[in-house]
């Protein structure tokens, strides 16, 4: 396992996230889902990591868990010297609070909060936070500080949101589907923003896509398939999002 | 913390309109609670005060005659404290220019200085006193009626004899907190009044030189009343004694316990119905909202806000709600309460108001409406820390639908697509619906309670003076008089008929039971006066025998067959033992009844007579009142016609004001419900109507999805309503059973009709009001956007 990465980092870097065998299975009824069905993984310092897979492959149910959002059926999962599998909820929503950067593909900002308060709702609660207006900066946002979310567009709401999850300087930074909802041309500004913080803030930085030209910013492409990771590559040539079509 | 406190206050305004509708409704609760249990406070806080500063006494007894050196005896029964005799009399008053009968009670003060119990109360002037023997205090609502005041002067009938009497004062006494004829159901200051004379002077006009008729004690505080009152009676025996009695039966503080006992009861079941609803409401609309945060609440866990924070944030705009509701409620019951004690003081007669609204009531009324708020909410609360934030991530799976079962019945044909999604949308969430069908039931059901007085007061007085006493006259001798008395009156020109009573005091026992009541003789064939079945059917006095209302054989245990102990409450001491043979309906009073001759002959008393009711020439009216007046046997004379219209005119001042109150609270309620409701289904559906109306809808077409749904919501509950309306009135009635009246369930069809019309309007007003946002509907916004 380990050893793709390794060659990647010849520093030898540490691994942020280590889950060993985790797996998921959902109960519907008489029905059992399998959404991960083994899965081993490590993910370094300052990596930016792209997972893809088709719908249903166990992408987000893999992130939540790496998030703290969710707990595994069976398997491992530490952050750092944290096993996260023996936490109950209250240690994972301060594990969360500390060190989990959370974007969404549908943005989930509080439509009665301007940009500027959705993200001081973050800075609010976290230790060392950046002030909301120095977050909103990096994605650009100065300017539509004030705006509710009905008043941006649908990339300027996943800026919004974007800054929201780093504002409290996380140590990871997980997407999910970050521009699932967006077209192409916004899809490259909000790419290039997630890139912009792991770069200039060295965030561990995970991202979801079913989206295969996305792979190509990143330092390593994770492939999914049926709650499985059948492929883990790195990326010789990394791209810039802006170097980007799709 | 704080940017979460900014969202509470934008989502509380976004909200504001179904807030303010819940709020009012608590409002409404609230404003009940304080209404009935401040009323109540104030109106025991004033009488106990009354009772204590003037000296209401805790022992009545009243004796035909008793020489007043009994009173020493009396005071050494051990656990009496002080007492305090009296001369109570029966008068006929005269007032000049106001030529209709008018009854009373002139009960003496000492010659000098204040009474050692029951002392006066004085609104103005001074007390009456012995040496002018012309001086008379008038109770203040009888001054306040004619417009009388210390100076003026009135006439007294006392054993036939007239006086021309000086008001030096007005005011009144804690014994006549109550100050109704007996017999009434309502007080007629104008016709019936109160007075008081110096002792010497009332003693000379009635006879009672060194005698007393009426004696009040204390107990000191380790007496046992009924031993005490056991002495009582057998010291008072010989002299006429009617049995010593404690105050809990003394007629004026157990009309108000009665009254009280309302208020209380009153002041549960409002607060519960509006209260109900109101959880009911925030129910609705806090899981909506829940529902619709879904994302946003998972965002905020994501992000690290635990549970509790992101529950509180929730709980904080429901308890803000709840504190809207609870201060307007205050404001809102402190000034109804207000209002509603000032009218009852114009039914009582207590010389001041003590108003308090208490604090301990307050925080009951903020406590049980918070409840009632985190009752309706708790289970959104609990989604709101049960949502599991991975969960949530993913959108609301679409609602599954299914076919309903009047599309299953096979009527699926009849209906249009709209109407499908009514009748499908209704009956998905059949248990939600069924509670906004129930909430504007219980609106309905409230606007019937406020009629219900009205129409049910109206048919006791209906069946008391249109069936039962039919005279144009009544009138009482003084004390049993002979049956001449009564070709006397009919002599009398202008008396078309006249029909004679005999009315005796007496105890009913049967086993341990007994009631103290009158046992009122009756002519063999009354015509004026009858006495009526349970289907208002007149039932003939039976030869041998008594009757008794339904409601006096269940509080004695009796049933028709039984033997009833009489025991005579007059000189004469006889213990007789009568059957009871049938039972008669009677909404006032509490009284049994014989044929008049056996009476007599039970009393062994030949032919007296109490009293007689009289048929007369309307032409002659007048002239006839100055005829009885100068009768000297007479002592009281009442008119029917005049206690009709007094009855019409106390319905008008007071019932009124809970007819208003319980309308305007219902048409809260209406609201509120039919409001949040339609608010509910434009958030729900307002995606699927601006599809539809993207797709070729007319406004028409798409507002009645929405408004169908409400009307057919209203139209379920106004059946609904009527039927709980009913239960609620039927409920207020079975509050409403005592010894002094007993309230039939009535309501009128222009009751149901008008409940039924208001619930109608008022849905048909919050309708529209949301079918302008229908009309305002950014077509395009909300496809974009995703709640
Ligand atoms: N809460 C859940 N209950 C039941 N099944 C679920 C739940 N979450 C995810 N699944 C199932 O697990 C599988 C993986 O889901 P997910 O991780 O969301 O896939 P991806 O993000 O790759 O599209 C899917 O088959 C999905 O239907
Ligand atoms: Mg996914």
């Amino acid at each position: 396992m380990g050893t793709l990465a390794r060659q990647a980092n010849k520093s030898s870097p540490k691994a942020v996230f280590v889950a060993e065998a985790v797996t998921k299975t959902y109960h519907m009824g008489e029905v059992e889902v399998h959404a991960l069905r083994g899965i081993d993984l490590e993910l370094y310092e300052g990596e930016f990591v792209v997972m893809l897979g088709p719908s249903g492959s166990g992408k987000s149910t893999l992130l939540n868990i790496l998030g703290g959002l969710d707990v595994p059926t069976s398997g491992r999962v530490h952050y750092r010297d944290h096993d996260l599998t023996t936490y109950d909820d209250a240690v994972l929503t301060r594990y969360r609070r500390e060190h989990v950067g959370f974007v969404f593909q549908f943005y989930n900002l509080i439509p009665s909060l301007t940009a500027r308060e959705n993200v001081t709702l973050v800075t609010e609660i976290a230790r060392q936070p950046l002030n909301p207006e120095e977050a909103l900066k990096l994605v650009r946002l100065e300017k539509r500080m004030d705006h509710f979310p009905a008043q941006l567009s649908g990339g300027e709401q996943q800026r919004v949101a974007i800054a929201r999850a780093i504002a409290k300087r996380p140590e990871v930074l997980l997407c999910d589907e970050p521009t699932g909802a967006l077209d192409a041309k916004t899809g490259i500004v909000v790419l290039d923003a997630i890139n912009r913080i792991n770069r200039e803030l060295g965030t561990t930085t995970a991202i979801i896509t079913h989206n295969a030209d996305i792979a190509q910013i990143a330092d390593r492409v994770i492939y999914l398939m049926d709650g499985s990771i059948v492929r883990m590559e790195i990326n010789p040539h990394k791209k810039q999002p802006a170097e980007l079509t799709w | 913390m704080k940017t979460l406190d900014k969202k509470l206050w934008r989502d509380l305004w976004h909200l504001k309109g179904q807030m303010f509708a819940i709020a009012s409704v608590m409002a409404a609760g609230v404003a009940s609670f304080i209404m009935f249990l401040s009323t109540l406070d104030s109106l025991e806080a004033s009488r106990s005060l009354y009772y204590s500063e003037y000296r209401f006494p805790q022992v009545f007894a009243s004796v035909k005659r008793a020489p007043e050196s009994l009173k020493k005896r009396l005071a050494e029964i051990p656990g009496i404290n002080k007492v305090d005799t009296r001369v109570i009399t029966g008068v006929t008053i005269d007032i000049e220019d106001f030529p209709q009968p008018i009854t009373g009670y002139i009960t003496s003060i000492p010659d000098f200085g204040e009474p050692l119990l029951n002392n006066l109360y004085l609104k103005s002037g001074r007390l009456a006193q012995a040496g002018r023997e012309d001086e008379i205090v008038i109770s203040d609502a009888f001054a306040q009626a004619h417009q009388l005041k210390p100076g003026d002067s009135l006439n007294t009938i006392i054993k036939g004899l007239k006086r021309k009497q000086i008001i030096v004062g007005t005011g009144g006494s804690p014994e006549w907190i109550q100050q109704l004829r007996p017999g009434s159901m309502f007080p007629d200051y104008k016709r019936h009044g109160i007075a008081w004379m110096a002792r010497t002077p009332l003693e000379h006009a009635y006879d009672m030189k060194g005698a007393f008729n009426n004696v009040v004690m204390t107990l000191s505080a380790d007496a046992n009343a009924r031993d005490v009152i056991e002495q009582i009676d057998q010291l008072l025996a010989k002299y006429g004694g009617t049995g010593a009695y404690e105050r809990k039966d003394h007629f004026s503080h157990r009309f108000l316990e009665e009254e009280f006992k309302q208020l209380d009861n009153l002041g549960g079941i409002f607060p519960v119905i509006f209260l109900g609803v109101a959880a009911f409401l925030l129910n609705v609309v806090i899981t909506r909202l829940v529902g619709a945060q879904r994302e946003q609440i998972a965002g905020l866990k994501a992000f690290g806000y635990s549970n509790l924070i992101i529950g509180l944030h929730y709980f904080k705009l429901v308890m803000l709600i709840a504190m809207l509701g609870t201060a307007t409620g205050l404001a809102i019951g402190s000034w109804l309460a207000r209002q509603l004690s000032e009218l009852y003081m114009t039914l009582f007669r207590l010389p001041f108001l003590e108003f308090v609204v208490l604090p301990e009531v307050m925080i009951k009324a903020a406590l049980v409406c918070a409840v009632a708020a985190l009752l309706g909410t708790i289970v959104a609360l609990r989604m709101v820390t049960r949502l599991k934030p991975a969960e949530a991530m993913r959108p609301e799976p679409p609602a599954v639908y299914g076919q309903s079962m009047i599309e299953k019945l096979g009527l699926k044909r009849l209906l249009s697509a709209p109407t499908r999604m009514i009748v499908r949308h209704l009956s998905h969430r059949p248990f939600k619906s069924l509670l906004a069908v129930l909430g504007i039931a219980m609106s309905c059901a409230i606007v019937m309670s406020g009629r219900f007085q009205e129409d049910t007061i109206a048919y006791m007085v209906n069946v008391h003076y249109n069936l039962e006493r039919r005279e144009d006259l009544s009138m009482l001798f003084i004390e049993p008089t002979s049956r001449s008395a009564l070709y006397e009156l009919q002599s009398l020109p202008g008396v078309e008929y006249a029909e004679a009573f005999r009315s005796v005091s007496v105890r009913l026992h049967n086993e341990h039971r007994s009631f103290t009541t009158s046992l009122h003789g009756m002519e063999p064939d009354s015509e004026i006066s009858r006495l009526l079945d349970g289907r208002l059917h007149p039932v003939k006095v039976p030869a041998e025998g008594m009757i008794m209302t339904g409601y006096l054989a269940n509080k004695l245990r009796l049933k028709p067959g039984d033997n009833v102990t009489v025991e005579v409450l007059e000189e004469n001491q006889a213990v007789l033992q009568i059957p009871l043979v049938g039972l008669v309906e009677q909404y006032l009073g509490t009284a049994a009844y014989m044929d008049m001759a056996a009476l007599n002959r039970a009393l062994g008393q030949g032919h007296a007579i109490s009293g007689a009711y009289l048929y007369i020439d309307p032409q002659q009216e007048h002239a006839i009142f100055q005829r009885l007046k100068e009768i000297p046997r007479i002592v009281g004379t009442a008119a029917r016609r005049f206690e009709i219209e007094n009855f019409h005119k106390v319905l008008n001042e007071s019932m009124m004001f809970w007819v208003s109150i319980a309308t305007v609270f219902a048409i809260v309620i209406a609201v509120g419900v039919v409001y949040n409701s339609a608010r509910i289904i434009l958030a729900e559906r307002s995606r699927e109507l601006a599809s539809l109306r993207v797709l070729g809808f007319t406004r028409g077409e798409i507002s009645w999805i929405l408004l169908g749904e409400l009307a057919l919501l209203t139209l379920a509950a106004i059946p609904l309503g009527l039927f709980l309306g009913w239960l609620l009135c039927l409920y207020i009635a079975s509050m409403l059973q005592n010894d002094l009246y007993r309230v039939p369930l009535i309501l009128e069809p222009s009751t149901y009709a008008f409940a039924a019309t208001i619930v109608i309007v008022a849905a048909a007003v919050s309708a529209l009001a949301v079918r302008l946002r229908l009309d305002n509907l950014d077509l395009i916004a909300v496809l974009k956007t995703k709640e």
